[in-house]
């Protein structure tokens, strides 16, 4: 069951992350160094290693739209790959409960995207202090290591949903091609389905009295609870706001109060850590929450199936 | 001589170390095994015969606790698979048909890993893996991926798997099928050989009746769900083709049955 490092697809994919991760440091790094000449050092500048977009897009960018697909492949193939080579009746013949093999399918997954996370961020980190010859402060590491539990959990809800594919599917291309699906499906339509639905149900419209702030009130609030049941949104609400400071809200601007706007151009100045988490804590809780509902709804469906049909 | 140490008390035949009481699976409205009363006495190697379809299968994962009986009862080894299935499986071999292993390892890290899910400790099954790889000459081949294996040879690793364990019992699901004819002898003087030498209770399911007409003490015969005939072969000569007749086969018994069912 720990054959994840030792296989040629897993090597590909991380050579790929690294690369883009030495890539992105490069790019960010200089851009930075050039940004900042002259200037007396802002303060945590060392998490624009992984906010800046460079010339591309950031790192944070990158891990939130590519990171469920280092858990897809992971997972898709776990369980329907041992029931094509018809090694899982073999398996449950012997001495072992039938849940130690969900759980360290699931367990030794999780443990190669930590790995995995945690070579990239120090790649990063390390080219970072060399290029840009910045040292990371202690509240700098604080808010990595919480965005780095963030898409450690992100990644471990999209090794779930594969895993729960190749229980249901028997043939490892359709588990594939679903968890594929899912992922696109929640990365590009959740969000446009949620513009049109908002749309629809609270349409603003142009006219002469000029935009109705309570119907744009109401347009903005659907539309940003939609996206919520995306995970995408979730991770990427959670870890922009760790990761920059000058973040206060995942709210976007329009559904603050005035007062809350005034205050917020008033102090510009960075948050303390703990306000930070505060924010986030419920985006937090709801992705541990769905990836282990997603983990449970596996392991019923894999303790309940009928081992003959193998 | 092999591994003499490890099996235990010396068990004659005699006790039995299978034993059914209407035992009973149904999925949906279709009965896949009806009242099942069966006695397997240890040591002895007994054939399960029956077309496609007749339960075999069924039967033999409800006696590993791969799946709920309906209704009955059931004991394995002195365990009732159903509520202690870990015990069960602790003493029993299962040697699926088609039995699969991971292709890109070879033999002796298939049979490894097996012995450490067993919780056998390395430095035990080391040698154990030795002289079984040695026993169902793949000791040469023992190196290669499996992947490369051919069909008779697959079969024959899968014998070594089972007895990594050192089970007092083992079930084997058509263990000769898809062999050529060499093979197929190869695999049956083992599984002779295993009950001979090693006093292994040998469970066997297939429907190629001269081969288990040469290895088997006993046979059970199982129609559609239903046992209809269990005991020796010349016990079951006696009652279907009359005492005085000289040559049968278990073939000609079979379709006896199998006509009347």
């Amino acid at each position: 069951m720990e054959d994840h490092f030792s296989s040629t697809r897993f090597l590909l994919i991380s050579a790929l992350i690294v690369m883009v991760g030495i890539i992105i440091a490069a790019m960010v790094g200089m851009g930075i160094q050039e940004e900042t000449k002259g200037l007396a050092k802002p303060t945590l500048l060392f998490l624009l290693l992984f906010t800046s977009t460079g010339k591309l897009f950031s790192f944070v960018q990158f891990i939130g739209f590519f990171g469920p697909l280092i858990g897809i492949i992971l997972g898709f193939d776990s369980i329907n790959r041992e029931r094509v080579s018809r090694t899982l009746s073999k398996l449950v013949a012997q001495p072992i409960y039938r849940d130690s093999i969900i759980n360290a399918k699931f367990l030794t997954g999780v443990v190669t995207i930590s790995i995995v996370l945690v070579a990239i961020i120090l790649i990063i980190s390390g080219l970072g202090i060399r290029l840009v010859g910045v040292v990371p402060g202690w509240e700098e590491i604080w808010r990595l290591v919480i965005y780095l539990i963030a898409s450690i959990l992100y990644i471990s809800f999209w090794l779930g949903i594969s895993i729960l594919f190749s229980v249901v599917f028997r043939s490892t291309a359709t588990s594939a091609l679903a968890s594929l699906a899912l992922w696109i499906f929640f990365s590009f339509f959740v969000s446009l389905g949620a513009g049109v639905l908002s749309d629809a149900v609270a349409p603003v419209s142009q006219s002469s009295s000029g935009i109705d702030p309570q119907v744009l009130l109401k347009h903005e609030r659907i539309q940003s609870t939609i996206s919520l049941f995306s995970p995408m949104t979730l991770y990427s609400e959670a870890t922009s706001t760790i990761l920059d400071p000058m973040r206060k809200t995942t709210r976007s601007l329009i559904l603050m109060g005035p007062l809350e706007r005034l205050s917020l151009t008033r102090f510009q100045s960075p948050l303390p850590l703990l306000q930070s988490i505060t924010i986030v804590l419920p985006h937090l809780v709801s992705l541990v929450a769905i990836t282990f509902l997603c983990f449970g709804i596996c392991y019923l469906f894999f303790m309940r199936q009928e081992i003959r049909t193998v | 001589m092999l591994c003499s140490s490890g099996w235990g008390d010396d068990n004659v035949k005699g006790q039995s170390i299978i034993e059914t009481e209407k035992l009973t699976k149904r999925y949906g409205d279709q009965t896949a095994v009806n009242a099942l009363d069966l006695q397997i006495l240890e040591g002895e190697v007994f054939g399960f015969l029956g077309p496609n379809g007749a339960g075999k299968t069924t039967t033999l994962l409800m006696f590993l606790g791969l799946t709920e009986p309906t209704s009955g009862k059931v004991q394995v080894c002195g365990f009732d698979p159903k509520r202690d299935p870990l015990r069960v499986k602790e003493k029993v071999g299962y040697l699926p048909e088609n039995v699969g292993f991971y292709d890109d390892m070879n033999a002796r890290d298939n049979l490894q890993y097996v012995a450490r899910l067993n919780r056998i400790p390395d430095e035990i099954s080391a040698p154990r893996i030795d002289t079984w790889l040695k026993e169902v000459g793949l000791n040469e081949e023992a190196e290669k991926k499996v992947g490369i294996y051919s069909k008779g040879m697959r079969q024959r690793l899968g014998i070594a798997e089972v007895m990594i364990k050192e089970p007092r019992l083992i079930f084997l699901d058509e263990p000769t099928i898809g062999l050529d004819p060499d093979g197929t002898n190869r695999m049956l003087d083992l599984i002779h050989a295993l009950s001979r030498d090693k006093n292994i209770t040998v469970f066997l399911s297939s429907h190629l009746l001269d081969q288990v007409q040469r290895i088997c003490d006993r046979v059970g015969i199982m129609i559609k769900g239903n046992l209809v005939a269990v005991g020796s072969i010349q016990e079951l000569a006696k009652d279907k083709l009359g005492v005085d007749k000289e040559r049968y086969t278990l073939e000609e018994i079979y379709m006896r049955y199998f006509k009347e069912a």
